[in-house]
């Protein structure tokens, strides 16, 4: 059987068989549900294709690690949940500080805490507005299918290595645990930057330094303003986005995530039943797509922002829309149970009708 | 055409390698699936369910509130989820397990079959989500038996590829029972 034959495989191994297909040389991870089955597979497959795989003594260890094998030029990846991606953020801050690309994966459980295995999608502020310190951003890439959990994932390593910023594939335990067919694509052809920063041992010819320390006057701020443009050139490039049933849409829908799949069928209900919805899908959640939100919102003015928490990209939502358009918020905090079915998201949309129904 | 059904039992039925089956069947026949398992820490005697969705194009939601089908596995799963299932749609029932008087089921068709009755007749009471899928393919036409056969290579892990014989019995017994009920 041909390695881009249709599968039929889980979420999370989507993630691990794309990041072969991307050519990962290091993968460094610690176990924790719901994203276990990425550390297993490539533990199975990764080193019979000459990379290395090592299970870390904690999630710290396996962000540093993924820090030094990235500072030495490899592509290098981890992936965790929760309470394993607030260990890493130390590490992410550093790398985002010394540029170097990466790409992590968090499969988001609930929390705060331990919380519990089910599906969430509150750590949404955590990942798209710097969940380290110091003031930095990473690219933030929201799937919602296992086959976007697969192009998705190498789409992260190929827009980290162009951008010098780590890269977060952040998806959920509905994601990484449901199975569904999908194409193993090849690795697309990208033109990436020679990582001439790279520490690589070059026998004293050209010293380089990686590192985030930046006392020379002036230097830390220089830097900073270095970074803003190129989050803004990201932004203007690369911000991702899918819309459905926009264009005479009374009502958009927004979510994103799982959620977005459970709100598209919401969408078609409503349309079946004469209500005239569109939904909006931010695919990249940063850069977030802005300007796709604010040129929508010129011509809708009812928005429903659905999240699987008390409110966090609603905020991102009512910031990009213009200021008359009216934004309603759904959510549903994780916890098991918690999961909205098409028939809930579709009574929420009928009630942003309630006042031209008769 | 787009299907969905629910599979609920405890674990330790096979509840998650029915759905395996059914959606292994459904992308031998070409199909796009999507299956969504819940189930608890246990590995054995928590609540264990999955959804299905297949269809020719987008499989849509994952997330199923109302589904066409349920497969009811025991007494649990039946007071949770036979209530949910759509007018019009099919409950099939493990009349071994569960007791069905404390609920009435308007406008859907109910088909109690004695899965692990069936199963251990069959020689292994472990066969009883074969039973199942087989009655599911009978109930609704959804899925050809054959498939589920020819998938139980992919469903089932290598060193149980022995097995397949007695497992594709089961699957026919599941079949027959569903004629038969459909006949009286």
């Amino acid at each position: 059987m041909s390695r881009y034959e249709k599968k039929f495989v889980k979420g999370n191994e989507a993630v691990a068989m794309a990041a072969i297909e991307a050519g990962v040389e290091c993968y460094f991870g610690y176990p924790i549900t719901p994203q276990s089955d990425i550390p297993e597979y490539l533990s199975r497959e990764l080193p019979k294709r000459g990379g290395t795989f090592i299970q870390a003594e904690s999630e710290i260890g396996a962000i540093n690690m993924v820090l030094g094998a990235s500072a030495a030029g490899m592509r290098a990846m981890t992936s965790s949940s929760g309470p394993g991606i607030s260990l890493k953020q130390e590490g992410i801050s550093y790398m985002s500080g010394s540029e170097l690309p990466c790409v992590i994966v968090d499969v988001m459980r609930q929390g705060p805490g331990l919380g519990g295995i089910d599906a969430s999608q509150a750590d949404y502020h955590q990942a798209t507005k710097g969940g380290g310190h110091g003031g930095y951003r990473i690219i933030v890439l929201a799937p919602n299918s296992v086959q976007e959990m697969y192009d998705l994932t190498m789409l992260a390593f190929d827009l980290s290595d162009q951008y010098r910023i780590p890269a977060m594939v952040l998806a959920d335990s509905v994601l990484g645990q449901m199975k569904e067919s999908i194409v193993p694509n090849q690795r697309p052809v990208a033109e990436l930057p020679i990582k001439d920063w790279a520490v690589r041992g070059t026998g004293g010819a050209v010293q380089n330094v990686v590192k985030s320390l930046y006392l020379g006057d002036g230097e830390m701020e220089k830097f900073h303003w270095k970074m803003h443009a190129r989050y803004q050139e990201l932004a203007d490039r690369d911000s991702r986005w899918e819309e459905y049933q926009t264009a005479d849409a009374e009502l958009i829908v927004t979510a994103f995530g799982c959620t977005s799949r459970i709100a598209r069928t919401a969408v078609d209900m409503a349309r079946s039943e004469g209500f005239k919805v569109g939904l909006m899908r931010p695919v990249t959640l940063f850069p977030f797509p802005k300007k796709a939100y604010r040129e929508l919102s010129a011509k809708c003015k009812r928005w429903l922002t659905i999240e699987l928490s008390t409110g966090q990209m609603v905020d991102d939502v009512r910031l990009s829309v213009f200021r008359d358009a009216d934004v309603d918020f759904y959510g549903r905090p994780p916890g098991a149970g918690s999961l909205p079915t098409p028939e809930e998201l579709f009574a929420r949309i009928k009630n942003n009708f309630k006042d031209l129904m008769i | 055409m787009r299907y969905d059904l629910f599979i609920s039992g405890y674990g330790g039925q096979g509840v998650l390698l029915a759905g395996n089956l059914l959606s292994y069947g459904a992308i031998h026949e070409g199909k796009n699936v999507s299956f969504f398992p819940s189930y608890g820490v246990e590995k054995r005697g928590g609540a264990a369910m999955c959804t299905i969705v297949f269809s020719d194009g987008d499989t849509g939601s994952p997330v199923v509130g109302l589904p066409s089908v349920a497969i009811i596995l025991n007494q649990l799963s039946w007071e949770k989820y036979a209530s949910r299932v759509k007018q019009g749609g099919i409950c099939l029932v493990n009349s071994s397990l569960v007791n069905m008087e404390d609920l009435v089921l308007d406008e859907r068709e109910l088909l109690a079959i004695p899965m692990n009755q069936i199963s251990i007749d069959l020689g292994d009471v472990r066969m009883l989500n074969m039973v199942a899928c087989g009655a599911y393919c009978e109930a609704t036409g959804a899925l050809a038996p054959e498939s589920l056969k020819e998938a139980l290579k992919n469903a089932l892990p290598e060193r149980n590829h022995r097995l397949i014989p007695a497992n594709s019995k089961a699957i026919d017994a599941g079949v027959a029972a569903v004629s038969q009920l459909r006949k009286t």
